[in-house]
């Protein structure tokens, strides 16, 4: 091997993972940098203990590849480095700075392959950052990770197959499932049976868990819109309209989520160009059909690129893997990039299924209630935002960030970006990819103020 | 009510730890978050309206799970694994 | 699509100097027009610290510095906000003798100017200041300084131009300028172009290329002075803090963030673009905690930089260009221009108006660099630590 820097790779979730595999196989020795401790990425968590559930409680379907990969990643000790719970949190023409106990290290790279993962995409609702109150996401793994249900009568809400997934899981162990509040209509449903062709396993089994919740009862609602959580101090109920009647229901815990978005900060750091997905209704680091981004050396894979899913997910990370390996001249099997591609294609053609079926309802942007919080962290409300925009006449995201501080808080925008540009683009009567996305900057999280300049690793593979 | 409810893991070992003051136990294998959902109501209240919150995302990404310890040590609760004699504030409006 | 405006003042560059002066010339009766090639107050003037300071400033700046001082806490009926404008005080502190020596020779300096300065030492400090930790001499406190809300001022000012009435013209880069029969032609944006009686270089970074096409030398640089802001926090800091012989400032809003400097960015690929430094940041969150034991938890929520225009003598350039009647300059603050921006905005609009100012202003001629040279914008050579802060470490302060 030459004296070149070690490629360095952001995230262990499956795409991550793959993408490690690949490189360690032609005997590159790869940092593999991860927030979690321990590998799978939000789909294949793992629990912090054993405990008495088994795998199949755990993942269900996804089991088998749940344990595989944790396996194949478990095998590649020897010949990867691998830091968990370490947070790159700022990134610079080859250099990342990553803060790992309780230090941070600069480390060197050549070739960055970002799986970065997604996190629930949401829309504001009034009673949204009321305790009780949780995303489809996070829902999903206090019962996963933790053992823990959100609630004992809980609420599902929201749009994409996570809300079906999440709800099937709750009724699964045991815990009541008030009712499961779809945003499309039930018509928007029949899309997937186009996706019978792509992915009758995926559709079969969807439409099995659908069957289940019904069976036992759970109230399976279509084309909620003005969903407005109820409670005090916590969750104590929800409303929403529905064929133009008032619907409540008491319950006390609410999953909240609206499908997924990509978690592209690292991106803009590395500097690759953005373009607006209209699928994703996001801006996203351009990218090839093998993952190469517009910054040379620096690759995009899973989620965090797109979303796609946990088995596009493993594609693209080992896709992402052989570009860059060919890109360095060693040995990049072309005729398994090549099925990489062919199976992407057909994901990319299931993904746009699944929007037809569980469409975004971006339209409820303009319909926030003035006193409704877009911003949870700095607390700016969808009238203040309103006023900023109409007082400074802004039409550039960036610029409302600025005078409102939506999205200059923890998250970083984050948890309210995507509504803040809704709620602009709707506000002066523009497309939604004509008012600019937030320009991210580090540090990607929190930073302690203490943190210590640690010694600065000359490549990865120290 | 707490907001959590346990469903597994219930008979591992405890963790002592205290909330604003009061002696609580944890599970081995507990966040932050999970130890005091299970005995509480919030984490914190927000800085500039005092609302309750109890976290959202649960994987690091919202920020709304910041809790304090006696000493001043802020943690992010989803994140952080139980450690047992944590000492928990989460009855502040906004935390030094 | 082709446009054109005939006006009395085109204004290049909407940062706050510019966009005061178009405020305080549309008050006059002028027609004004306020072109940025992106967005008002998105540069210098909108991510700089936002000190509001006088102390510190060299003792020809001090006229304009108190003249903008007046201003300031008439924001809210001047612009509509009171842009978070905190009459806090701003507390310079000393690390040695010879820094303390530096402070009084200061203070004896500027006497006579309103600046009322107040030596406080060692044990003064811990009774007034306890908050602040580390090895600390003494200091120097201007009671009548503070702080505010860079974001919200500029982009104020340009607001309220806009409502009285000028063209705020965004996005809307100048191509050309030339001087024609009484007053000067210009080309801009997508296909407008502008007659004007007055031109106003108020571009910043990007005020060289403007004065260099009329044929005078401006040798500015960039620097890119970055910032960390904390979480919000207890009240901890409650003056604005600067640092003789430089190295670190810091503040903290009403809302309780602090914010923390002393460090500069890097340029990305496009110089007007910049980033700061992974390790700097590091540098300056590490010497806060140790300066204020009281953010010793705290976290670094985010960093912002800046592009700012910096001069060989970190002093600004102000007044009529040497070689174009009707052309002003006003640019190059090197780190310091965000108190007394609103104050060379009314300068400015006197020099349109009366072509002279009540104000001095000499020791900002743009002939103070010698005869029209070829001048260029030299980018980058702006990182590092800030090694000379009493004018240009406390970046805007």
């Amino acid at each position: 091997m030459s004296a070149r820097p070690q490629p360095l790779i952001v995230g262990a979730g499956p795409a991550g993972i793959r993408a490690a595999q690949a490189l360690a196989e032609v005997g590159l020795r790869p940092l593999v940098v991860d927030e979690a401790p321990s590998c799978g990425g939000q789909i294949y968590r793992q629990r912090l203990v054993p405990d008495e559930r088994s795998s199949v409680a755990l993942y269900g379907s996804e089991a088998a590849k749940a344990e595989g990969l944790h396996r194949d990643f478990a095998a590649l000790t020897d010949r990867i480095d691998y830091w968990p719970q370490a947070l790159l949190w700022s990134l610079r023409e080859g250099k990342a700075d990553i803060a790992v106990g309780g230090a941070s290290r600069q480390v060197a790279y050549d070739g960055l392959i970002l799986a970065t993962g997604a996190t629930d995409r949401t829309l504001p609702i009034p009673g949204w950052t009321l305790p009780g109150v949780f995303t489809l996401g996070g829902t999903q793994i206090a019962l996963k990770a933790q053992g823990c249900a959100i609630g004992a009568k809980v609420v599902f809400i929201g749009s994409g197959p996570l809300l079906y997934l999440v709800a099937w899981q709750y009724m699964k162990a045991g815990v009541s499932v008030a009712a499961v509040l779809d945003t499309a209509p039930f018509s928007a449903k029949l899309n997937l049976l186009r996706g019978l062709v792509l992915e009758p396993a995926v559709v079969l089994r969807g439409m099995r868990m659908t069957a289940e919740l019904k069976l036992k009862g759970v109230a399976l609602r279509y084309g909620v819109s003005d969903v407005r959580i109820e409670g005090g101090e916590r969750v104590e109920g929800i409303a929403w309209r529905e064929g133009g009647g008032e619907m409540h229901l008491a319950c006390d815990g609410a999953g909240y989520g609206l499908a997924l978005r990509s978690e592209t900060q690292l991106a803009d750091l590395a500097g690759c160009r953005f373009r607006f997905d209209q699928r994703d209704r996001a801006w996203l680091p351009e990218r090839d059909a093998a993952g190469r981004s517009s910054a040379d050396g620096v690759y995009l894979a899973g989620d965090g690129a797109s979303i796609a899913g946990a088995d596009a997910a493993e594609l693209s990370g080992e896709r992402a893997a052989l570009a860059l390996l060919e890109d360095r001249g060693l040995p990049h099997r072309p005729e398994r990039a090549a099925a990489i591609e062919h199976s992407l294609a057909r994901v990319s053609r299931f993904r746009d299924v699944l929007e037809a079926a569980f469409p975004f309802p971006a339209h409820w942007a303009k319909d926030i209630a003035d006193e409704t919080l877009v911003c949870r962290c700095e607390e700016v409300s969808a009238g203040e935002l309103r006023r900023a925009a109409a007082d400074f006449s802004l039409s550039e995201v960036n610029r409302l960030k600025a005078v409102s501080r939506v999205g200059m808080g923890r998250c970083q925008g984050r948890m309210c970006g995507a509504a803040a540009a809704e709620l602009l683009a709707a506000e002066t009567g523009r497309a939604i990819d004509a008012v600019g996305r937030l320009r991210s900057q580090a540090p990607i999280k929190p930073i302690p103020l203490t943190l210590a300049l640690g010694e600065i690793a000359r490549e990865a593979a120290e | 009510m707490p907001l959590l409810h346990r469903i597994a893991r219930k008979d591992h070992p405890a963790i002592a730890f205290t909330l604003d003051g009061a002696a609580c136990e944890g599970r081995e294998g507990d966040t932050l978050l999970t130890a005091i959902l299970s005995q509480a109501e919030i984490l914190r209240f927000s800085e500039f309206s005092a609302s309750p919150r109890a976290g959202f995302c649960q994987m690091g990404a919202c920020q709304d799970c910041w809790v304090v310890l006696e000493g001043g040590e802020r943690l992010r609760a989803c994140s952080t694994v139980l450690v047992a004699g944590m000492r928990i504030v989460t009855a502040k409006a906004r935390a030094a | 699509m082709s446009r054109h405006l005939d006006i009395d003042v085109a204004i290049i560059g909407g940062g706050l100097v510019g966009s005061s002066a178009a405020l305080a010339l549309r008050g006059m009766g002028f027609s004004v027009a306020l072109l940025d090639k992106g967005y008002c107050g998105a540069q210098a003037s909108g991510v700089n610290y936002g000190g509001v300071r006088r102390q510190g400033r060299p003792v020809e700046q001090l006229p304009l510095s108190q003249r903008a001082h007046a201003v300031w806490p008439r924001l809210k009926a001047q612009i509509g906000i009171d842009g978070e404008f905190l009459r806090s005080g701003h507390l310079k502190l000393a690390r040695s003798e010879a820094d303390m020596a530096t402070l009084e020779a200061y203070k004896r300096s500027v006497e006579g100017h309103g600046l009322d300065l107040e030596l406080i030492g060692h044990n003064g400090l811990r009774e007034r200041f306890g908050w602040i930790g580390g090895d600390i001499l003494g200091a120097s406190f201007c009671a009548g300084d503070g702080h505010a809300n860079p974001r919200l001022v500029s982009t104020g000012f340009a607001a309220a131009a806009r409502r009285a009435g000028v063209h705020v013209l965004e996005s809307t880069p100048v191509q050309g300028v030339t001087r024609n029969g009484s007053g000067f032609a210009l080309e801009a944006g997508d296909g407008l172009s502008l007659k004007a009686r007055y031109v106003i270089n108020s571009a910043g970074a990007w005020a060289g290329a403007f004065a260099e096409a009329f044929g005078e030398a401006a040798p500015i640089s960039r620097i890119y002075p970055s910032m960390v802001v904390t979480e919000p926090l207890d009240p901890v800091i409650s003056v604005n803090i600067g640092m003789e012989g430089g190295g670190i400032y810091a503040r903290q809003v009403e809302r309780g963030n602090c914010v923390v400097g002393g460090e500069r960015g890097l340029p990305l690929d496009d110089p007007d673009f910049s980033r700061p430094r992974g390790d700097g940041a590091l540098a300056i969150m590490n010497h806060a905690a140790e300066l204020f034991p009281g953010l010793r938890h705290a976290h670094a929520i985010r960093f912002w930089t800046g592009t700012e225009a910096a001069t060989p003598d970190k002093n600004p350039v102000i007044g009529p260009s040497l070689t174009t009647p009707g052309l002003f300059h006003a640019f190059g603050f090197t780190g310091a221009g965000f108190q007394i921006a609103p104050g060379v905005g009314e300068v400015l609009a006197e020099l349109v108006r009366d072509g002279a100012t009540s104000t001095p202003i000499e020791a900002f001629s743009i002939g103070r660099f010698g005869n029209p040279t070829s001048a260029r914008t030299h980018p980058g050579s702006g990182a590092g630590q800030n090694s000379e802060p009493q004018q240009a470490g406390e970046f805007n302060s």
